[in-house]
């Protein structure tokens, strides 16, 4: 049995429930569950809810060198609690798990971190928020100046994030729906960071600047046991707005989607099931199995007609447990850039 | 008198029960006689021939050979008997397949003493057997074979000469020549010969001619 | 048509019940042997590689503490934190009440490299069951050993390596008490890039190379080619007889062929059906001896592991397991084994015209006419042997050899037999055994395949043994070479080193430091030795070659030692120059035998070795004295050494005697099954015979012998060949010996071992070979010696 299996299971509830991993579906088993109407408390909950089941800190920027050329970035931390409790030392039931990647038109390169909290190994510390995994790092003086760096066998990259904009919460008020029996997540993002600083890569360093979204989220039961993946999108356009929507694929072929459209000033809303639609256009061969990679993405209630397509359909993350993201372009009513995210494809 | 059988008897195991193959059968037999013992198939004259050449043990009767009770012999006696005093030739598979001529003639005459190499030769040519010496018996005619058994038999100078049905195997010339042969060597070495035999032909050539019928003699 | 020809020829085996039962048995003996030896060899195998795997021996680097047994696990956190994909491991023993011991290997699962995960998870509800509950994995034999006296949840788990518990780091730490401590660090193969160099962030630690295959599995692999070939011997044996059984049946049956012919069965269809049939048999066949060399392996294991575990300190597992390899192995040699056995009489059955003689017994007459070919092939397989000997090179090139050997050999031994048996007839004075040996001589023909299957028994034995024990005696030899100091001790630091230095100075006659890095040599993982030469070298050691004064221009730092593995893999010699170190280059002095050890060694002066590793201090020793006893009551009692810093010479020469001895409880089993086998093969062809024997023996009684006179006979007549046989074989097995030691050895380990003679041994093997043949003939005797005189005296019968 790989381990690293074992940890996706725990984790990526998603894939867990497509793997027929039920366990997570309802119960909760002593973890705390999500409430509406949530209070937050910042810096605070930057931090680590190890209450809650799982949690993570997840990075996307698109961002461009001086030719012009574009590329994207992922760096993703991970928290998974084995027990609603956290301790010093070996025992400590936190498992930290990280991904990073850099994606070209050519090329995708990834890596991945595991780690036990309790030994200093991982672990994030809200003020002055400091998020570590080896040698993988977000941290700065507060949550709106941050610096993140991290490194893989073929890449590094070492990024100054500034926020030019407020937090936007997504749902009602951060609490995220994920399914009509209500499982649900707090769920907030920073949409707004410029980006600006280095890649290695294998041909050389190339400075680039660009834009980065982070996201927040945690929960301990956050999808129905009839989902089988999803397929997330985080689009920024021309003028400044920006759309989340996400559409979580159900076993019986039907969806239930969100969306969250931000205005170019942070000013949100919110969309309920069915509001924000996605369709496939064209798919693409990558790693054995048949992934999207062009869409038909909609959302009516704001004049939203655009196809999205990836920069590197390859942007396949071999992972222990493999799923897809990369940046993506944005054309049609709107045009901009964004990143894609889709799991539970077999 | 050189062979004396009393109320000889035997029976073999059988599907009903035994069956009773000799019934009391009285015989004697002469030094230099030769007799001929015929009878249907079933009647018991071969079991008689084994019974006095020592192959076999009787149940009950006594058997004289020489004037020497041979009925109660053990296992060892009774291939002494077989060695030294008596000469058995059967209808086939009479020899060692793995001695060739020369060998299988003189083994009994070894067996009990030695052989006379002149003896052997004198034999052998006497039977026209002297071009086939070194073959083995794979490689001979049936009549040939019987020649050599023949041979065999009368190199070791027994004083009883059993054979049962010697040419029954062989075609009507070969046959008729073989008995002559055989019965100009016996009379030559002055041993007495009983020869089993549902031929009338052979059995007239015989001094005297036993009938054995449901295990008793006629 | 199918069925109709198929039970046709089923009525053949239902009215020879016995050549059946010799065609399954002889198969599955042969199955069973072959994997019975092969089970052994892989579940040793499997247990060094769950070691490995555990240990990520080999495969991976590991980082290493400088100085003492453990190190700090802020040193991994630091090593993390800049990047290093390191994974801890923390090993130790925990001594249990009865004072055995078991070793325990605490793991990170996040972090072992490449997914490693050494055991069952799923056992205890997965990962999250293994990191956060105190969970113990161990084989069932450790398990129960443990169980009830370590804290935590003992779990059962087949893959773990013998003598091994294997647990959370974290669980680790609290049964061996060391809070914190990590005993090495894995090192990942594929590691980020721009990694700060080691010695920046942990100069406290070393890191050692992957090594591509573990000293554990090199040396025992010596042992296992010795089984190995055992087994295949024996395979051979077996199929010897399986060939006999196939070829008799097929040629009984030649008339039922030309009936079934005759009545419109074409003979394609025959012969596939004949190939069905033998299909069947040997899945059946295979099946049973898969389930007997289960048996046979269980039944050697213990043994065996305990030969390993001695030998070469490798755990292996005390019991079998029936693994599905073995069944697809056993499997395939039975069918493998069947095709070959009966490749021959098929090919004739399909060549055979229609109207053919169908007397069967012309085969065993054909194999008599047949011979002067044999002969031929024999003649030429053995050219071959003498020149794979000669112009061979190669583990390919030996085994060739060995194949060659044993083939001509078997091939000729009916021409020799025959020649020997020939000559007793003429020499025999008496009827009866001018007779008896040519008789002898009429049955050779059957019972060639058996008397071929007695030969490669007892060769494969005499070659085996005397391999084993040449290399018990060389090893025992160079044992004393090499432990000639009374007393090895080791110091737990450099620092301590020295003060014992001091206090041994006027104490011990000589104090020998053992000091040795590994490091590269003419392109070889060799391990180099600083040696301080002295009267101990100069007395015990003992040359294969060298040059004039060889110690005293070591001494002076003039010259290197190198054993005999380095030397035949650098294809050097005494007197060539060898690089030790970056700028220094040494003429060889001369060239040692080294048993113990499958990677190179090369000795240079103590001064010399200081200059090239300055860093490297000894901290074992090696001290001669007079009164051991005394020496070691000093270094404890005023010292302060621990009891168990100190190894009496005796003690490790009674061990290595000791795991010889398990060495030879093994062989000698196996000598006996092989010889059993080969017994069982004279048996079944003795059976076999004894019906056509009755018309060949019955003459011989009717002319004066008596029955238990001619089942006398037949004993001797299988006493005698088997006599012959053996003296035969015993030249082929010194002749195997000889390939085993001085070519294969050398090809696959790279030493040679001399070769010694055992009379006393060969001479108990004859006797088993004897008790072998005379039990094999002692029914058929009998029941020949209690025939009824009717059953004779039925071949002569005119009416039946």
């Amino acid at each position: 049995m790989n381990v690293r299996v074992l940890i996706f299971c725990l984790l990526w509830p998603l894939q867990a429930a497509a793997q027929g991993f039920a366990g997570l579906g309802s119960a909760a088993e002593g973890f705390a569950v999500p409430q509406p109407d949530p209070v937050f408390d910042f810096p605070a909950d930057h931090g680590a809810h190890p209450d809650y089941r799982i949690e993570w800190w997840y990075l996307t920027a698109n961002l461009e060198g001086p030719d012009g050329t574009a590329y994207g970035i992922q760096w993703t931390l991970f928290r998974s609690a084995l027990l609603p409790e956290t301790l010093q030392g070996w025992g400590d039931p936190q498992i930290w798990f990280a991904h990073a990647a850099v994606t070209t038109p050519q090329a995708h390169h990834v890596a991945e971190r595991v780690a036990r909290g309790g030994i200093g190994q991982a672990g994030v510390e809200p003020a002055p928020f400091r998020a570590w995994i080896d040698d993988w790092q977000m941290a700065g003086p507060n949550f709106d100046r941050l610096r993140v760096t991290a490194s893989g066998p073929e890449f590094r990259y070492a990024l100054d994030l500034q926020a030019e904009g407020p937090l936007v919460f997504h749902g009602e008020g951060g609490f995220s729906v994920k399914s009509a029996e209500g499982q649900a997540s707090y769920y907030y993002s920073q949409p707004f960071f410029s980006v600006e600083g280095v890649l290695s890569l294998p041909k050389g360093d190339v400075p680039v600047t660009g834009q980065g979204w982070l996201d927040r989220e945690w929960s301990s039961q956050p999808l129905s046991d009839t989902q089988s993946g999803w397929d997330w999108f985080s689009l920024s356009f021309d003028g400044g707005a920006k759309l989340m929507g996400f559409q979580l694929r159900q076993t019986d072929g039907t969806t239930y989607s969100a969306a969250t459209w931000i205005g170019a000033d942070g000013q949100t809303t919110s969309f309920p099931d069915g509001a924000f639609r996605a369709r496939a256009l064209e798919q693409t061969e990558v790693a054995g199995r048949t992934v999207p990679t062009r869409w038909q993405v909609e959302l009516p209630d704001k004049g939203v007609d655009v196809t999205v397509s990836a920069l590197n359909r390859a942007a396949w993350m071999d992972v222990s447990l493999p799923y897809w993201e990369g940046p993506v372009s944005v054309a049609g009513s709107h045009a901009g850039r964004g990143y894609l995210e889709m799991t539970g494809y077999e | 008198m050189l062979l004396e059988v009393e109320n000889l008897t035997k029976s073999y195991p059988g599907a009903d029960g035994p069956v009773a193959v000799l019934r009391g059968v009285d015989l004697r037999l002469a030094a230099g006689e030769t007799v001929a013992l015929t009878g249907e198939s079933g009647s018991g004259k071969s079991t008689l021939l084994h019974l006095v050449g020592g192959l076999d043990t009787a149940d009950g009767g006594t058997i004289r050979f020489d004037g020497r009770d041979i009925t109660a012999l053990d296992d060892t006696g009774r291939a002494a008997l077989r060695r030294r005093d008596v000469g058995v030739i059967f209808q086939q598979f009479n020899l060692i397949p793995s001695l060739d001529v020369a060998a299988n003639i003189a083994f009994q005459a070894r067996l009990s003493g030695g052989a006379d190499m002149d003896r052997l030769q004198t034999l052998a040519k006497a039977l026209g057997l002297d071009d086939h010496l070194r073959k083995y018996p794979e490689s001979l005619s049936g009549g040939q074979q019987q020649r050599v058994a023949i041979a065999r038999t009368l190199m070791a100078r027994p004083k009883l000469v059993l054979a049962d049905e010697p040419t029954g195997n062989l075609d009507e010339a070969t046959a008729a020549d073989v008995l002559a042969q055989m019965l100009e060597l016996v009379s030559e070495t002055g041993a007495a010969l009983m020869v089993v035999t549902h031929s009338a032909a052979v059995a007239g050539q015989m001094g005297r001619q036993l009938h054995l019928s449901r295990g008793r003699l006629a | 048509m199918t069925g109709a020809g198929f039970s046709a020829l089923w009525s053949h085996w239902r009215r020879n019940p016995l050549q059946l039962f010799t065609l399954v048995a002889g198969l599955a003996l042969a199955t069973a042997l072959w994997s019975g030896v092969q089970a052994i060899n892989a579940e040793a195998r499997a247990s060094y590689d769950a070691a490995a795997q555990t240990l990520g021996e080999g495969r991976f680097d590991h980082l290493l503490p400088r100085a003492g047994e453990t190190v700090g696990q802020d040193r991994y956190v630091a090593l993390r934190r800049s990047g290093w994909q390191v994974s801890p491991v923390l090993e130790g023993r925990v001594f249990l009440p009865d004072n055995s011991s078991v070793r325990v290997l605490g793991i990170d699962p996040l972090t072992t490299p490449g997914g490693l995960s050494p055991v069952r998870m799923e056992a205890v509800g997965g990962l999250a069951g293994f990191l956060t509950e105190a969970s113990l994995f161990a084989d069932a034999e450790t398990a129960a050993r443990v169980d009830g006296h370590l804290e935590g949840q003992v779990v059962v788990d087949p893959s773990a390596a013998p003598g091994v518990v294997i647990t959370d780091i974290g669980t680790a730490q609290a049964l061996l008490g060391q809070s914190g401590r990590i005993s090495r660090m894995i090192v990942a193969e594929l590691q980020p890039i721009g990694l700060p160099p080691l010695d920046r962030i942990a100069p406290d630690l070393i890191r050692r190379p992957a090594q591509e295959v573990s000293d554990v599995g090199r040396l025992t692999d010596s042992f296992h080619l010795n089984l190995t070939a055992f087994g295949f011997l024996s395979f051979a044996v077996g199929i010897f007889i399986v060939h006999g059984a196939i070829g008799l049946a097929f040629e009984q049956r030649r008339g039922m062929v030309r009936t079934l012919r005759a009545l419109g069965m074409p003979l394609g269809r025959l012969v596939w059906l004949m190939v069905a049939e033998l299909f069947v048999l040997a899945l059946l066949a295979g099946a049973l001896g898969v389930v007997l060399g289960y048996l046979i392996a269980g039944f050697l294991l213990p043994d065996v592991a305990a030969t390993l575990r001695g030998l070469y300190g490798a755990d292996v597992a005390g019991s079998v397991r029936l693994r599905p390899s073995w069944w697809a192995s056993g499997f395939a040699i039975a069918l493998i084994g069947t095709g070959v056995a009966a490749a021959g009489a098929l090919w004739q059955i399909a060549r055979m015209p229609l109207l053919a003689s169908a007397r069967p017994r012309a085969w065993v007459m054909a194999r008599g006419q047949g011979a002067w070919r044999l002969g031929a092939l024999a003649g030429l397989l053995l050219l071959a042997a003498l020149g794979f000997a000669l112009w061979g090179s190669g583990l390919a090139a030996g085994f060739a050899l060995l194949a060659c050997l044993l083939t001509g050999a078997a091939l000729a031994l009916p021409l020799i037999l025959r020649a020997v048996l020939r000559l007793a007839e003429g020499r025999a004075r008496s009827a009866v055994w001018q007779w008896f040996w040519a008789d002898t001589r009429q049955q050779l023909p059957s019972l060639t395949l058996a008397l071929m299957a007695l030969l490669l028994a007892i060769a494969a034995n005499v070659g085996v043994s005397t391999m084993v024990s040449s290399f018990r005696l060389t090893f025992v030899g160079f044992l004393d070479q090499r432990l000639a100091p009374e007393l090895f001790i080791t110091a737990d630091t450099p620092e301590q080193a020295a003060a014992l230095e001091g206090f041994l100075a006027s104490r011990a006659r000589e104090v020998l430091p053992v000091n040795s890095v590994e490091t590269q040599v003419a392109g070889l993982p060799t391990e180099l030795f600083g040696a301080r030469v002295g009267l101990t070298y100069r007395e015990n050691w003992q040359f294969l070659a060298q040059g004039p004064d060889p110690w005293d221009r070591v001494g002076a730092g003039q010259a290197v030692i190198i054993n005999e593995q380095l030397a035949r893999r650098a294809a050097l010699w005494v007197g060539d120059r060898i690089a030790v170190g970056p700028d220094l280059s040494l003429p060889i002095a001369g060239i040692v035998a080294d048993y113990g050890n499958p990677i190179g060694q090369a000795v240079v002066a103590e001064a010399v070795f200081a200059r090239l590793f300055p860093d490297q201090a000894a901290t074992r020793f090696g001290l001669r004295s007079d009164d051991p006893a005394a020496l070691r009551r000093a270094l404890i009692d005023d010292f302060g050494l621990p009891e168990g810093n100190i190894v009496d010479q005796a003690q490790i020469k009674a061990f290595s005697l000791e795991v010889f001895d398990r060495t030879f409880t093994v062989t000698a089993a196996l000598n006996v099954l092989t010889l059993a086998v080969a017994g069982f093969a004279i048996l079944m062809s003795l059976l076999t015979l004894a019906a056509l024997r009755v018309p060949q023996l019955a003459p011989a009684w009717a002319l004066g012998l008596t029955r238990a006179a001619l089942g006398r006979l037949e004993l001797r007549r299988a006493v005698s060949l088997a006599v012959l046989t053996t003296v035969l074989a015993l030249p082929l097995g010194l002749a195997l010996a000889w390939v085993l030691l001085a070519v294969v050895n050398v090809e696959a380990f790279g030493w040679e071992l001399p070769m010694y003679l055992f009379p006393l041994d060969y001479a108990r093997l004859a006797l088993f070979a004897l008790l072998a043949a005379v039990l094999a003939a002692l029914w058929p005797a009998i029941r020949l010696a209690r025939t009824p005189p009717g059953d004779l005296l039925k071949v002569f019968a005119n009416e039946r």
